[in-house]
């Protein structure tokens, strides 16, 4: 990935498609929002509650995580624990071949989008179908989601039809959003009924009761987890909740903030398989506990502040530059504000390393974010740690950014500002020279390409003041 | 993998202990008509509301049933529904599973209470009522008894204890289903219900 942020942000700023297809959603995603927390004194009480619950988990983590296994266990819900997304593919593959599965049919799961778990699953003879409309379609089209929330935000109706046409026997070509769905709906039956297990996320983690809560619109969610005879879910370590009561707080959050519903269609939360007696539901239920990195944020206090997300998607609904270059820009399956402080945390400052810069620092995310997770403070930590790492170890690849030309202009920056005469020297020099020197000049070259180099004015300010009659105070 | 176990806890336990924060206050919703908030929340995502009684419900349902052309009902035979073509949930999904999923039009069920706040039906599946019976039929009707309404989820999790004992599978219902994803375009039905119709008790 690189510096290949900024070759695709400049493709994607001139694909008017696209920007129009981003524009209009986050402008409706923006109202909507607003409209559902417009008493400003509930919602500031309501998100240091949300806060403080995703902190409390955080803090009392591992006793959480063995008390959630210890209840989900006693439940009949199998545990297992991965500390690499190629650890949770191997589990993922093993439970499904011990079942005979060939076919498993998805529910949405940015954890299983993190292992890209499709390709690996393909690979091995079984086929991943995704069932979320948005999700399914990006798969029809073979594309990545570029939204957490809304997986196929870059498209418009005309491309998804084009799609269908395509790929689905005796579609007719329609961009009748109804025809459409009804269409995904008659597909996607017949998958759930022929699928040998399900896959799903979840939203949160009960430690009190060994739960998984999951939250969907559709009702393909609650198909995937109920339907097949198998279900396996995957889940980041970080989605533990101390109490069930913990959850109505997060829920009034989490569908307020992504898409500005009271609450989705369904919460689901699921205990144990199918019990004696009962008709249906999955025989087996499997829980794959990612850690991928988690672990090592967790190490650093500021930095595990990152771990409290609950993939609402409002800081990159929110996000000047996210609205414009859309989600596939920033190359990493967690997109947006929060995807440029965790990615390059779970992949290393050496792989992601030019995320940390696709910001402008202009805190919108951190205005909106329901769990007041200080996504600038952490932008401007890792952008250190890639230049100047600090002595905390949990920051893969810090120091990957580090430039000798760069570090030496900012030591004789500070030398200069530290010192009166030097100051006063290099200031003059520059109002005389600057001019001179020209746009295209080697350091300079990268930051002219896209701003008009601007003009020295012929006196320092000093100079200004002193002529203004003011003195040295 | 029990070695995988083992290392991330111990990561996670060698970290910097920081304290754990108390829980500051907040309150959920009260409402003085829990019925007049729920059915307003619940009519404003698709779904219907139809406040009856004990002794109405039955042909209400029927007539409401014969006005959408419905065909096969499913429904537990204790419920009592007045309607000719009519099947329950009686044997394992394995052996039900192609009339559950394209051979039938509606479901009734009952519900174990309902959250006014947001306009959601609290649903416990059972051997009765298992958790596709609500899923797959194109239209769901459910029973509501209207005293069974809360304010909001924090009020009837407590009240009706559900921490102390989680059934295999606890449900919110709020609407019928419905997906955005193309163009942020409100369709509905596109896994679930079509239609749902709550007949509230009173």
């Amino acid at each position: 990935m690189g510096a290949d942020f900024s070759t695709r942000a400049h493709d994607a700023l001139n694909n008017p498609q696209l920007r129009a297809n981003f524009r209009r959603a986050m402008d409706g995603l923006m109202t909507k929002r607003a409209a559902q927390f417009e008493d400003q004194d509930n919602w500031n009480a309501l998100r240091a509650r949300g806060a403080a619950i995703k902190a409390r988990a955080l803090a009392r983590l591992p006793d959480l995580l063995e008390e959630f296994e210890q209840k989900a266990s006693a439940n009949g819900i199998i545990v297992h624990w991965a500390e690499t997304t190629e650890d949770a593919n191997r589990m993922v593959l093993e439970i499904l071949n011990s079942h005979g599965a060939k076919k498993v049919i998805k529910g949405k799961s940015m954890v299983s989008e993190e292992m890209h778990l499709n390709a690996h699953l393909e690979a091995h003879g079984i086929r991943a179908v995704e069932s979320d409309l948005g999700e399914y379609i990006i798969q029809l089209a073979g594309e990545a989601p570029s939204h957490i929330v809304m997986p196929c935000i870059h498209k418009n109706k005309g491309e998804i039809a084009q799609l269908f046409t395509d790929n689905i026997d005796n579609q007719p070509y329609t961009e009748d959003v109804d025809a459409l769905t009804a269409a995904a709906r008659q597909v996607l039956r017949r998958e759930f009924a022929s699928a040998d297990a399900g896959l799903s996320g979840a939203n949160f983690l009960v430690a009190e009761t060994g739960s998984l809560v999951l939250i969907e619109n559709e009702g393909n969610g609650r198909l995937s987890t109920t339907l097949p005879p198998l279900h396996i879910a995957v889940a980041g370590i970080e989605k533990l909740v101390e109490k069930l009561d913990d959850v109505a707080p997060l829920l009034a959050l989490l569908p307020r903030s992504a898409t500005g519903q009271a609450i989705t269609t369904y919460v689901n939360m699921i205990s144990s398989p199918r019990k004696p007696g009962e008709k249906d539901g999955p025989r087996q239920v499997h829980l794959v506990l990612l850690d991928n990195g988690r672990s090592r944020v967790y190490a650093d206090e500021q930095l595990r502040d990152t771990l409290r997300c609950i993939r609402c998607g409002a800081c990159m609904n929110h996000c000047p530059v996210y609205s414009r270059v859309g989600g596939h820009t920033y190359g990493s399956v967690y997109p947006g504000p929060i995807g440029k402080i965790l990615t390059p945390q779970l992949a290393g400052l050496d792989c992601a390393g030019d995320l940390p810069h696709a910001s402008t620092l202009c805190n919108a995310c951190v205005e909106v974010c329901p769990v007041q997770i200080p996504i600038a403070d952490i932008l401007v930590r890792l952008r250190t740690e890639a230049a100047e790492p600090s002595a905390s170890t949990a920051v893969k690849g810090a120091g990957s950014g580090h430039s000798a030309v760069e570090s030496a202009v900012w030591k004789g920056w500070q030398a200069m500002y530290a010192n009166p005469a030097a100051y006063k020297i290099g200031t003059k020099a520059l109002s005389v020279l600057g001019n001179l020197i020209p746009a295209a000049a080697p350091l300079l070259k990268q930051w002219t390409s896209v701003r008009t180099k601007p003009k020295f004015a012929g006196k320092t300010l000093h100079q200004l003041a002193r002529e203004k009659g003011y003195d040295n105070e | 993998m029990s070695s995988a176990r083992a290392n991330i806890l111990a990561r996670l336990r060698a970290a910097p202990k920081v304290p754990a924060p108390e829980r500051p206050d907040w309150q959920a919703q009260g409402f003085n008509d829990r019925l007049d908030r729920f059915r307003m929340m619940l009519e404003a995502v698709h779904g219907e509301v139809h406040v009856v009684t004990d002794e109405t419900w039955r042909a209400h349902l029927r007539k409401v049933l014969a006005e959408k052309n419905i065909g096969r009902v499913l429904a537990a035979p204790h419920l009592g529904v007045d309607w000719d073509d009519q099947v329950a949930y009686d044997s394992p999904v394995e052996d039900f599973k192609d009339q559950l999923v394209s051979g039938i039009d509606a479901c009734v069920t009952t519900t174990r209470g309902a959250i006014a706040e947001t306009g959601s039906l609290v649903l416990v599946p059972d051997s009765d009522e298992p958790r596709l019976s609500s899923l797959l039929p194109p239209i769901h009707v459910a029973l509501l008894k209207a005293e069974d309404i809360a304010d909001n989820m924090a009020q009837i999790m407590e009240a009706q204890g559900w921490a102390a004992s989680m059934p295999t599978n606890l449900l919110l219902i709020s609407g019928p289903s419905k997906t955005a994803d193309i163009e942020q375009t409100l369709a509905y039905g596109v896994h679930g219900p079509k239609e749902l119709i709550v007949l509230v008790l009173q």
